[in-house]
């Protein structure tokens, strides 16, 4: 058995020899920090994998919807993303009731960031009898169902057309803005979107942006 | 010859030894009663599920075209498949069950107050990774119920100011709940959290035999050391490793046989309400196995109603009750830590509600009812007046914690006995 421990600077045996503790103090926060670096240097390829794949994002590109045979006050859904997307024809008797019931939404004037800045306005599009919305509601992510011609006035009294989700009943109205007292916090979201002409529209992307 | 086998095996790894200390020679009260079956059973639970668990995967393909069929193939085709489904879904609602009558037991007699805070913590991150695992499993066979619960529980994540959009979509690994997310939550169900669950669980019983097992009198059965009389003592010879530290006093059995015996009385008893449902009612009327899940998912449509199984229900119904959803998402998880933070905001010195004030009792027995009332509330359909009962029974679920906080200070208790009693 030897006598010399790992030790022994402190040992008593040792008394008469400087402490010095410095080397081993910069080894320990040496090594520490450096260790640090690369566990969260091996962390990256972990977490980056979580992350939508190449094939995920291609699937995610820009779709386009043929909108010439939507009727007037007719629905049409499109899959952009995995995510129902609405096109509504809205009639002028529709258009004109959006000013009706301002005083009953939490974000009339959709100041809050639902819609690309094209369609921060009363209608919340590009052209005014088109409505395109992502049909997802806001609160835990169902999607609402469309009640028109006089259905929608069950839920909220004198307003004829809308969106009721049926999960925890959240409304929208006729442009995707969402009323009082609903769990909902925020109007539908309006996804960026194009004309390409006056038969075809493009979602994903706003005109110039691609 | 088979003793010279066990000198073998004990010279090399310590099997009899941890086998005495945690089992034969370990100090158990003796008055335990019904209450105390649950971890047992708990446990026997866990083990069905990681057994049929394993049985499942053999045939279970994880990928958005294939969960579903591959699940009905399960069902149809394989033999005996639709009774290791079966055991397997049975298995999380009754895991459920009992993991909130082990919770319930440790509030009324006081199991988690010192020294068995953190006991009761490891307790709480088995829930909560119970919680995980039962949610992510659901989303497996990739019915409509799967899909839109998943999508419910995921934009939860959203809430969250700034990176809640971005969180989302990592968690889903697509712009929505997709293929990618079904195959990460399989990784997560079968994998990783089951590790989890499994290391907390040894981590849970490590710390339970370190401080020793509570009891409905809440009267400490290990004593300072010189502190009994050798008749005071127990007679049962007891592990040195407890008796080293402590004096132990005569209102102790060992554990095995003792109360595995009554373990094993209650599973007989566990496994004819397991059978029936297993066999003649595995859907339990749509609470276990919900009927929109034998839909196919579909994004494009939204099922009528959508809850989740009924064990989240009170969480659920906390959540829908705020109409704001961050400030929602921040009750619900806040519902949660509240029964994490019990050890602290129960500042009493008596364990057990037999010696505790009569506010005492009426206030869990509350607590218990206003719990199952929410279960109700969010596992029905949205009902107007359902809003305010819910909000109201939110306000009553953490009144439980504030009352429980200003009482126990200066609470008017009875007389603690120094025994066990009857």
């Amino acid at each position: 058995m030897s006598d010399v421990s790992v030790d022994a600077n402190h040992s008593s045996a040792a008394d008469n020899q400087p402490q010095d503790n410095t080397r081993r103090r910069f080894l320990t926060v040496a090594t520490s920090v450096v260790g640090g670096v690369g566990v969260v240097g091996a962390a990256v390829p972990f977490i980056a994998s979580w992350n939508p794949s190449a094939k995920a994002k291609a699937a995610g590109a820009d779709i386009e919807a043929d909108i010439s045979k939507i009727e007037p006050g007719q629905l049409i859904r499109v899959m952009w993303r995995s995510k129902p997307v609405w096109i509504v024809r809205r009639t002028p008797e529709v258009l004109a009731e959006l000013a009706t019931h301002e005083d009953r939404l939490k974000d009339p004037n959709s100041e809050n960031e639902q819609q690309p800045g094209f369609a921060q306005n009363r209608y919340r599009s590009l052209k005014e009898e088109y409505l395109v919305l992502v049909g997802i509601c806001t609160h835990l992510g169902c999607s609402p169902r469309y009640l028109s011609d006089g259905a929608f006035a069950e839920v909220v009294e004198g307003v004829p057309n809308g969106f009721f989700c049926p999960c925890h009943g959240s409304k929208f109205d006729m442009a995707g803005r969402v009323f009082e007292s609903v769990p909902a916090p925020l109007n539908l979201v309006v996804p960026p979107y194009y004309f390409i002409d006056d038969n075809t529209i493009l979602i994903g992307s706003e005109e110039g942006a691609a | 010859m088979w003793k010279n086998l066990l000198d073998w095996i004990e010279y090399r790894i310590p099997m009899m030894r941890v086998a005495n200390m945690h089992a034969i020679q370990y100090p158990a009260p003796r008055n335990m009663n019904l209450w105390y079956v649950f971890g047992f059973l708990a446990t026997v639970v866990l083990i069905n599920q990681i057994v049929t668990g394993v049985w499942l995967t053999m045939n279970f393909e994880p990928s958005s075209e294939r969960a579903f069929a591959s699940v009905e193939y399960i069902m149809r085709d394989i033999d005996y498949g639709w009774l290791l489904r079966y055991m397997h879904s049975t298995g999380a609602s009754a895991f459920f069950i009992v993991v909130y009558l082990h919770m319930f037991r440790g509030m009324i007699y006081g199991s988690y107050q010192k020294p068995r805070e953190l006991l009761w913590l490891f307790g709480m991150f088995i829930y909560l990774a119970l919680m995980a695992e039962a949610f992510m499993g659901y989303v497996l066979p990739w019915g409509q119920m799967s899909y839109w619960g998943a999508q419910v529980i995921v934009s939860l994540f959203g809430a969250i100011p700034g990176i809640g959009p971005d969180l989302v979509i990592w968690i889903q690994g697509d712009y929505v709940i997709s293929g990618a997310t079904l195959n990460r939550f399989f990784a997560l169900h079968v994998i990783a959290l089951p590790l989890v669950l499994v290391i907390l669980v040894f981590l849970h019983i490590v710390a339970l035999h370190e401080v020793g097992s509570n009891n409905p009198d809440g009267v400490e059965v290990k004593r300072k050391k010189g502190s009994l009389t050798e008749d005071e003592k127990t007679s049962f010879k007891m592990h040195e490793y407890y008796t080293n530290k402590y004096d132990i006093i005569d209102d102790v059995v060992p554990f095995f046989p003792h109360i595995v015996l009554k373990d094993l009385v209650a599973f007989c008893v566990f496994l004819l309400g397991f059978c029936y449902v297993l066999f003649f009612n595995p859907e339990m009327w749509g609470k276990f196995l919900e009927h929109p899940n034998f839909e196919i998912a579909n994004p494009l449509k939204t099922p009528e109603h959508i809850f989740p199984v009924w064990y989240f229900t009170p969480f659920y119904a906390i959540l829908k009750a705020v109409p704001d959803k961050l400030l929602g998402v921040t009750a619900m998880f806040a519902a949660i830590i509240m029964l994490a933070l019990l050890p602290w905001i129960d500042r009493g010195k008596v364990k057990s509600w037999r010696y505790r004030c009569g506010l005492h009792k009426w206030n869990l027995l509350v607590f218990a009812g206003v719990f199952i009332f929410l279960g109700y509330l969010g596992g029905t359909p949205q009902e107007n007046w359902k809003i305010t009962a819910s909000q109201i029974l939110t306000v009553m679920y953490f009144g439980f914690f504030g009352l429980l906080w200003l009482y126990s200070k200066n609470e008017n208790t009875k007389p603690v006995p120094a025994r066990i009693t009857k």
